[in-house]
């Protein structure tokens, strides 16, 4: 009861929104995505962190970011190119599947999702793109739904569909973007083709109190990670949350990307 | 929200920089090889010199060790994730300690430095750790070598306990890492070493969650909902079916010594291990220290593991089972110890009598006896004569399918289809119209062996002798069997059977079950 409750408020929240921002809608920028705004409850907290996160209404791109649009962020800014970047904001992997600072290489197509970028050049491209990185209850709520429901954490067959990306092997290449449906949002890709930077991608797992050896909450580790989780089914955001909480902010990885979200 | 992350994060660095207490230069703090430990570390005193650890697949077990005193050991290993053979064609996506399940046998002395290394394969989805349960301290070394794809993590710890250990990965969501195969084992010999033996061997028991059921072909991925609930198609010893079985079994001779060091990686089920004909001269239970003697079965834990040992008398074939047996015959959980020797009949003598037996009533005195014997007479009178005993067809097929439930099933399976590769289908089988009634008993009673032709594929395995089988046994289950699954034959009589019995020579070498 009280979850339809909640999808009919966020039908009428949704609602409300196209209406209120019918006026508007050229407001939204060209490949974005209107999102609503809505409640965010995270699937780890700190004592001192809130239950739920109020997601205001933003625009997030509707498609990860592809080597096409990084390759022309690069040649715009020569200091984040493969042999310019500085090590302590990208990693010695920093666009390692290029053939050189411009080239792609020979097998590379310009619609692949871009990966082997750090957090630091990820925040470089969306600053020079006028936008941001969407911050972790920003990127899960929009995650959260699938192509019919505002909540697919509470439709099994959307959760297992996930989990098959991770019981898949990897690709040898990467899938073009926007192949697979969109979301109910208008969002494709945040499942099953790279895992993608938000903006607070460690704040989950760097605690306040860092006097311990690691800074690293314990209580991502073994059993102990279903204490003070709100959803212990949810394997795909336990999952997310370990991925993101294993990184550094100068980190590249080979099946890392991101997407840029943007104010209203 | 934006800003107050990035304020943290870099309140963390200060902070992390401050603690190092070192002038590190700030450029070099985010680099490849980071140093995060604070200051120099201490100098353990008791330890001389250093060495990398010589780490094995299952089933073979790192060389003992030989030195007196402890030592540094460098363990490097690495995370692979990768598609395998769970069962005949049956491909699993394992997550994997070095590139197998189990993970690689890593083998230290008590007392002894372990600098672990943990390098995540740059391939690979998802961040990585690891817990070994033979480390003292918070998470067992987890939070230490978290570990994101194409990273290494280092961290040391000293082997304060002796004992048998698993170690895993520890990365939420745990159970799914470890249902994915992320187990192994972690010996820390005791100062004076372990009592020499032959041979020693590495198996470890753990489930998988597929999506499709026991055998279903294809790529399977894992099934959270069977995980939750516990249910899993296969239990398996050293990541899949049939590991240790054919030419993959462990292998002894007579009157040689044999330790196992079985593990359960889990992750949900206790293991009730027990090897077929064996009995445990030494167990040291949950891996500890404490050795008992003269033990059937053993418990070990989920996320445990237990050192067995025996002695290898009698030559034959030794079955590895949980004896939880659903486990054993319908999801994987079975090995095999193959002893190669001369039969020792002082400890086990094979099949000597084979008598009808009726029962404690049977005895008493001379005249009680002599009516039991009459009595048998008659039976056996009634049993020969189908017209007498009203043994119908019907009622054959009947009867001859409790025989095949409880002695054929396990390898010609429940509906005859056999195994692919190994054991020939008796459904629709060309070999059983092809061959005479008489070869067919024939292969009942004295077991048949080399290469055949069933169904136009070749079998090249060995049928074991079911002589034990009474003569009306042999003909009620071989009447169920060529009438059942697209078969159809005449009924076989008990005097048809006894006839090739009398013809056939008694096998000489004991049932062994393979």
């Amino acid at each position: 009861m009280r979850k339809s409750l909640q999808f009919l408020c966020l039908t009428a929240l949704l609602l409300g929104a196209v209406r209120a921002n019918a006026a508007t809608d050229e407001a939204i920028p060209e490949g974005m995505a209107r999102i609503p705004s809505g409640i965010y409850r995270p699937l780890f907290r700190s004592i001192t962190d809130p239950v739920e996160v109020r997601v205001n209404e933003f625009c997030l791109d509707a498609l990860p970011v592809t080597k096409g649009d990084f390759l022309e962020f690069v040649r715009a800014n020569p200091r984040w190119q493969r042999s310019q970047a500085k090590r302590i904001f990208a990693d010695e992997n920093y666009l390692r599947d290029w053939a050189g600072d411009l080239e792609l290489g020979p097998n590379a197509n310009t619609n692949q999702p871009v990966v082997f970028v750090s957090w630091f050049a990820a925040k470089a491209y969306a600053q020079w793109q006028d936008k941001r990185l969407p911050t972790t209850a920003e990127w899960e709520f929009v995650a959260a739904a699938s192509s019919t429901r505002a909540d697919g954490e509470n439709d099994p067959a959307f959760q297992q569909d996930i989990l098959r990306w991770y019981s898949t092997p990897a690709a040898k290449e990467l899938p073009v973007v926007g192949k697979s449906a969109a979301n109910l949002w208008g969002v494709h890709d945040l499942h099953g083709l790279v895992w993608e930077w938000v903006a607070d991608f460690n704040s989950a797992a760097v605690t306040g109190d860092v006097r311990n050896d690691t800074g690293l909450e314990r209580q991502l580790f073994c059993g102990a990670g279903s204490v003070g989780a709100k959803d212990v089914r949810n394997f795909p955001a336990f999952m997310r949350y370990g991925f993101r909480s294993s990184l550094k902010a100068n980190y590249c990885v080979h099946n890392l990307g991101f997407r840029c979200a943007k104010d209203l | 929200m934006n800003m107050s992350i990035v304020r943290r994060t870099s309140v963390f660095a200060a902070v992390l920089i401050a603690g190092l207490a070192i002038a590190l230069p700030n450029s070099t703090f985010a680099d490849e090889g980071t140093v995060l430990a604070a200051g120099p570390k201490p100098i353990d005193p008791e330890i001389s010199g250093e060495e990398h650890a010589v780490l094995t697949q299952a089933p073979n077990v790192p060389p003992p060790i030989t030195r007196k005193h402890a030592t540094k050991v460098i363990v490097e290993m690495e995370v692979i994730e990768k598609t395998m053979r769970l069962a005949d064609g049956v491909e699993y996506v394992f997550w994997t300690f070095g590139g197998q399940v189990p993970g690689e046998f890593i083998r230290i002395r008590e007392g002894d430095q372990v600098e672990f290394h943990l390098n995540n394969h740059q391939d690979n989805k998802m961040p990585h750790n690891i817990d070994l349960h033979a480390v003292t301290g918070p998470g067992g070394g987890a939070a230490s070598s978290f570990t994101a794809p194409g990273h290494s993590s280092v961290f040391s710890f000293k082997a304060l306990n002796s004992g048998l250990f698993i170690y895993h990965c520890a990365t939420a969501p745990v159970g799914m890492h470890v249902a994915n195969g992320m187990y192994g084992l972690i010996l820390v010999e005791p100062k004076d070493g372990l009592p020499p033996v032959d041979h020693e061997y590495y198996v470890m028991q753990g489930e998988f969650y597929t999506t499709g059921g026991y055998g279903e072909e294809g790529l399977q991925g894992f099934d959270m909902n069977k995980a939750t609930d516990e249910r899993p198609p296969y239990v398996v010893f050293n990541g899949s079916v049939g590991a240790l079985v054919g030419d993959k079994a462990l292998t002894s001779k007579v009157g040689e010594k044999v330790r196992l060091y079985i593990g359960n990686g889990g992750p949900n089920l206790t293991s009730s291990f027990h090897v077929i004909g064996e009995i445990f001269d030494t167990v040291y239970p949950e891996g500890g220290s404490q050795a008992s003697h003269n033990i059937q079965t053993t418990v070990i834990p989920a996320g445990g593991a237990s050192i067995v040992e025996f002695k290898t008398e009698v030559a034959g074939t030794y079955v590895l089972v949980d004896h939880a047996l659903f486990r054993a015959f319908n999801k994987g959980a079975l090995g095999m110890l193959r002893v190669d020797g001369p039969n020792n009949a002082l400890v086990y003598s094979g099949k000597e009598v084979d008598a009808v037996y009726l029962g404690k009533a049977a005895g008493g005195g001379e005249t009680e006896r002599r009516v039991t014997a009459l009595r048998a007479e008659v039976a056996q009178e009634i049993k020969n004569n189908p017209k007498i005993a009203n043994l119908t067809k019907e009622i054959q097929i009947q009867k001859g399918k409790s025989v095949y439930m409880q002695t054929c099933f396990v390898c010609h399976q429940p509906a005859g289809e056999g195994v692919p590769n190994q054991i020939p289908p008796l459904a629709k089988s060309d070999f059983l119209t092809l061959n005479g009634r008489n070869d067919i008993i024939r292969g009942v009673i004295a077991g048949r062996t080399g290469p055949i032709v069933v169904n136009g594929k070749p079998y090249n395995g060995t049928m074991v002798p079911m002589s034990y089988l009474t003569d009306e046994q042999i003909a009620n289950v071989l009447t169920y069997v060529c009438n059942s699954w697209g078969n159809s034959a005449e009924p076989f009589t008990v005097n048809e059977v006894a006839r090739i019995r009398q013809e056939s020579p008694a096998p000489t070498a004991a049932s062994s079950f393979e």
